[in-house]
């Protein structure tokens, strides 16, 4: 009943068997024992276990391991390069977009595409864009704002301050 | 310059935003959670609950169960039984199963918990287990529980021959009724703060690591409270030989808690009983419907709030009733003395001298229950209460909400302030605050545009909340929790090149505590915030503490980091003056070194004096540079701020638009104010949610409908508005640094200003309250009952 699959994870390529109903998520968490990807429900909702397939933010809560099966994952692990952080950690640092820092890493990789394909949101199409997503503990302003400081980096523009207004 | 500093950016003191040192392994995915722990040999526990509300257990079949594939053991109540481990206490002494023998008293209660090799394997378990019911009629409605005709729910209690389940008063009751039979106006209004959960985007578990062999316990878990845990589990498990000096609770990185993750939930109990007998780890992680249906759900409190006072304005009193649904059992974490939590501070910010406040628990068929949900012990539910009927009285007597607050506010000069309820406010400026708000949000040109609205027969209101609130829980003479005080601790060891360990009794879940205690010890030590290392939630290592909840990390243990560095400054000072061979009243202190009074140039820094404490320190003096401090504060905090809301809503299909919400908190000296700032812009969005969102709807029967995060509304970033933060700074008289706590202001505050903005918006068709969550469906049924829209 076990099928091997071959996958791609953060540029390392794996061979495993899995059972064919294991999930995505728990092929990460516990086969690959990459466990920056969180798992907060289980409808599909929270997308706390998003991660990219193929470059497309997906929540691998909804995606079975086997249909991974020769595809490459990118997760919260692969996004810092031997140069650094990505821009949108340095984001999340800069501008406190993170509490508990439980959503942190799916609102990240869903970010990642989101940037890819609009480069420069507007608040409003940022909150849209992670609308998959939730976060209990920041409101979600300095998240936005987050988003904001990477698109910024990305694009090669001059970094907006990180001073809270605090009026 | 939001607060003043008096430390270099390169310590980092308090005042700084410094960024969060906690935020390099979270943003790379090295956070540390319960689920992320893999032990050797560790097995799998899934749970079988209970699809009915209240129904007889039959039998429990477990032989299908037992030949699954990876099945190893499937545990009931009777198992438990033969060890006396079926019934655990409450922190309110109350008592809950654990797992039943015979009865069920709430939909998706535990019945059995299956132990299997993976998590797979456990949850094909958990589907093979047969449970036969014997289906009864539920006790939903509160009102109803109490009837003669209601079934005695607790039959497990001997001679208990109803469902209630305390009465708690306080005030002056003839006074105050006697106000309201003379006062020339009085309002009543029935408020309803619906029940609602924490939802933390991590639900609840544990890993159980029982070592047979030492006899000891390791129980890794989601708590905001692990040496409470520790002293809950030596109650409950002393009898089988583990006491407390065999335990060890790690609360490692936590999802997020909200006081979703104080109680002692039967899933951990049953994962330590079941590593006790078979000598294993044993791992158990809710998932988010588990997590929603059966753990500790918030408020749920009826109340009924009077007001009474004179036709120009003045408050003279209130009156407030409430009978609060608490479920199968009191599953709150209230400090002891206090069942109904800090409610009577529902007096809030205004001047009088007359209340009466009484509240009557029941049981139901619901979940257990009634945490603190990112509130001080129904501080939530008590702002909502007087907040509200404020407005209300002013509608009344058709004066604006604003000058009705002026008008009565507790002044600057009244602190401190004695509440007709017993409380000591400790200080406060709410006039500044309010007129803060007013000039941010520019209020007087928000009321003329509405009036233009209204002509043109658009739908606008304006909202205003000035709470009051109090935390820091407490001080010893009256706060405890199963008999243990509510002080909390700091131990502070400086090693010998500089740099320092801190370790307290409380337990971050998101607050920043590895950045702002820091901060507060290189405040007064000058050591760089950035070579303090702050560790907390091992009950081996840490000092003993009561956790973090209830607004109380900074009033109790921040105070704690501050005095016991305080003590090491003192013993600095003693060192400095050996040093350099003058008195010690010849030295003077700045942030990170002594100097001799007229001599500058004579000085030694901080560093060179703790690595003299282990190389050269004086004789007849001890050796190292540790200092450790249990705070017991003399009083709570009292935080406070003004909220004002501007709504739009669509007279067609009555969806509301948050337009605008500004936010003025005062939380005293403030130590972070990126991360007050960010504490008060999750706690507004975790206060728009019942406002508009969120309530554990039940029906008859008892079933919950909306028991997932598919039909249970958390907001996204859609919902929650852009929000417009500021502060006003009133110090804390009697805390160390000033300082009173914040998490939780926001999430008290935003409710209430967001229902006075919507009922605002609605008063022209006479539209007096609506209870939240204001959806547009109860827009529409209120518009539609007075006739301004029709029936589709």
């Amino acid at each position: 009943m076990e099928k091997e699959i071959t996958v791609t994870l953060n540029g390392e390529e794996k061979t495993l068997t899995v059972e064919p109903r294991l999930l995505l998520v728990h092929l990460i968490r516990e086969n690959l024992n990459q466990t920056g990807t969180h798992i907060g429900c289980d409808t599909s909702n929270c997308g706390a276990c998003t991660v990219l397939l193929d470059g497309k933010s997906v929540k691998s809560c909804t995606i079975l391991a086997v249909q991974a099966n020769g595809k490459k994952i990118t997760t919260v692990e692969g996004l810092a390069t031997a140069e650094g952080l990505h821009p949108l950690q340095e984001g999340f640092k800069e501008n406190h977009a993170l509490h508990c820092g439980f959503c942190t890493p799916g609102m990240m990789m869903r970010a990642v595409e989101l940037l890819e394909k609009n480069p420069n949101p507007t608040e409003e199409e940022i909150r849209w864009g992670i609308s998959g997503n939730l976060c209990r503990c920041t409101g979600y302003n300095n998240i936005v704002l987050a988003v904001q400081y990477a698109g910024a980096k990305m694009r090669g523009e001059k970094l907006p301050s990180t001073e809270p207004i605090f009026v | 310059m939001i607060q003043e500093c008096k430390t270099s950016k390169a310590i980092s003191g308090m005042g700084h935003s410094m960024k969060r040192k906690e935020d390099a392994r979270f943003i790379q995915g090295k956070g540390h959670y319960v689920d992320d722990i893999k032990l050797d040999g560790m097995l799998y526990m899934d749970i079988v609950r209970s699809p009915y509300a209240y129904a007889k257990i039959k039998s429990i079949k477990t032989e299908k169960a037992l030949a699954t594939p990876g099945v190893i053991a499937v545990v009931t109540g009777r198992d438990l039984e033969k060890y006396n481990l079926h019934w655990m206490p409450t922190l309110m002494s109350d008592t809950q199963m654990v797992l039943p023998t015979d009865t069920v008293m709430y939909q998706a209660q535990e019945v059995a918990a299956v132990i299997a090799s993976s998590r797979y394997a456990a949850a094909d378990g958990v589907e093979a287990v047969e449970v036969e019911y014997e289906v009864m009629k539920p006790v939903m409605d509160p009102y109803k529980s109490t009837d003669p005709s209601s079934p005695v729910l607790r039959t497990d209690k001997k001679g208990k021959k109803d469902n209630k389940i305390w009465h708690w008063e306080v005030g002056d009751k003839e006074k105050t009724d006697k106000l309201f039979e003379t006062a020339e106006v009085t309002v009543k209004q029935e408020i309803y703060v619906p029940r609602i959960h924490v939802a933390s985007i991590e639900t609840c578990g544990c890993v159980a690591d029982y070592d047979k062999v030492n006899n000891y316990l390791t129980m890794y878990m989601t708590t905001q409270a692990p040496h409470a845990i520790r002293t809950v589990i030596a109650l409950v498990a002393g009898h089988v030989g583990l006491t407390e000096e065999k335990i060890r609770v790690v609360s490692p990185d936590i999802g997020g808690g909200f006081g979703g993750k104080v109680p002692v939930y039967p899933g951990y109990v049953i994962a330590i009983a079941v590593s006790f007998l078979v000598g294993k780890p044993i791992k158990w992680i809710e998932d988010r419907s588990e997590n929603l249906q059966a753990d500790s759900f918030a408020r749920d409190y009826h109340i009924t709030a009077e007001m009474a006072g004179t036709k120009a304005g003045k408050i003279q009193g209130i009156r407030f009733k409430v009978l609060a649904d608490h479920g199968y059992t009191d599953a709150s974490a209230n400090p002891s003395k206090f069942p109904a939590g800090m409610f009577s501070i529902c007096t809030g910010s205004y001047d009088y001298d007359t209340a009466f406040v009484e509240a009557d628990a029941v049981y139901t068929n619901k979940p257990p229950g009634g945490v603190a949900y990112r509130c001080s012990f129904r501080v939530t539910e008590a702002v909502q209460g007087i907040e509200r009927i404020t407005d209300r009285f002013a509608q009344t007597i058709g004066m604006d909400p604003a000058a009705f607050r002026f008008k009565n506010f507790i002044k600057k000069e009244q602190f401190p302030w004695k509440s007709p309820t017993g409380w000591s406010y400790d200080s406060g400026d709410y006039q500044l605050a309010l007129h803060k708000a007013m000039d941010v949000i520019g209020y007087d040109d928000l009321r003329k545009e509405q009036v233009e609205k209204r002509k043109k027969g658009e739908i606008m209101g304006i909202g205003i909340c000035s709470f009051t609130e109090v935390v820091g829980a407490g001080p010893s003479k009256d706060f405890d929790i199963l008999g243990i005080k509510m002080f909390d601790s700091a131990e502070i060891r400086v090693h010998p090149t500089g740099k320092a360990l801190a370790r307290f009794g409380t337990k971050s879940q998101g607050q920043g505590h590895e950045t702002t205690y820091a901060q507060i010890i290189a405040e007064e030590l000058g050591i760089p915030a950035e070579n303090i290392q702050v560790e907390e939630g091992d009950t081996d290592t840490a000092p003993y503490g009561l956790g973090t909840y209830a607004s109380r990390s900074t009033p109790t243990a921040g105070a704690a980091a501050a005095v016991a560095a305080r003590k090491l400054r003192d013993k600095a000072r003693k060192i400095a003056a050996y040093l350099l061979e003058v008195s010690e009243a010849d030295l003077e202190w700045e942030p990170g070194k002594f100097s001799v009074k007229g001599a500058p140039e004579k000085s030694k820094t901080i560093q060179e004096i703790v690595f003299a404490a282990y190389t050269n320190h004086p004789p007849g003096m001890e050796a190292g540079f540790e200092a450790t401090h249990y705070y017991d504060p003399p009083n709570l905090t009292f935080p406070f701020g003004s909220y004002i809301c501007v709504v739009d809503i669509d007279k067609e299909t009555c969806e509301i638009k948050v337009r605008r919400f500004v936010a003025i908190d005062d939380c005293g000296n403030i130590i972070n104010p990126m991360i007050v700032q960010g504490q008060v812009h999750g706690g507004l969005t975790q206060g728009i949610a019942p406002a508009m969102y969120e309530e554990l709807i039940y029906d008859e029967e008892g079933n919950i409908l909306n028991g997932t995060f598919m039909d249970y509304l958390v907001p996204t970033a859609v919902e929650s508005p852009h929000w417009e933060t500021g502060h006003t700074i009133t110090p804390c008289p009697h805390h160390p640094i000033g300082a009173k706590g914040v998490g939780e202001s926001p999430t008290v505050g935003a409710p209430p200003a967001i229902a006075n903005a919507i009922v605002d918006a609605l008063l022209p068709y006479g539209i007096t309250n609506i209870d939240i969550p204001i959806t547009p469906y109860k827009v529409w049924k209120a518009l539609k009952e007075k006739g301004v829209v029709k029936a589709i």
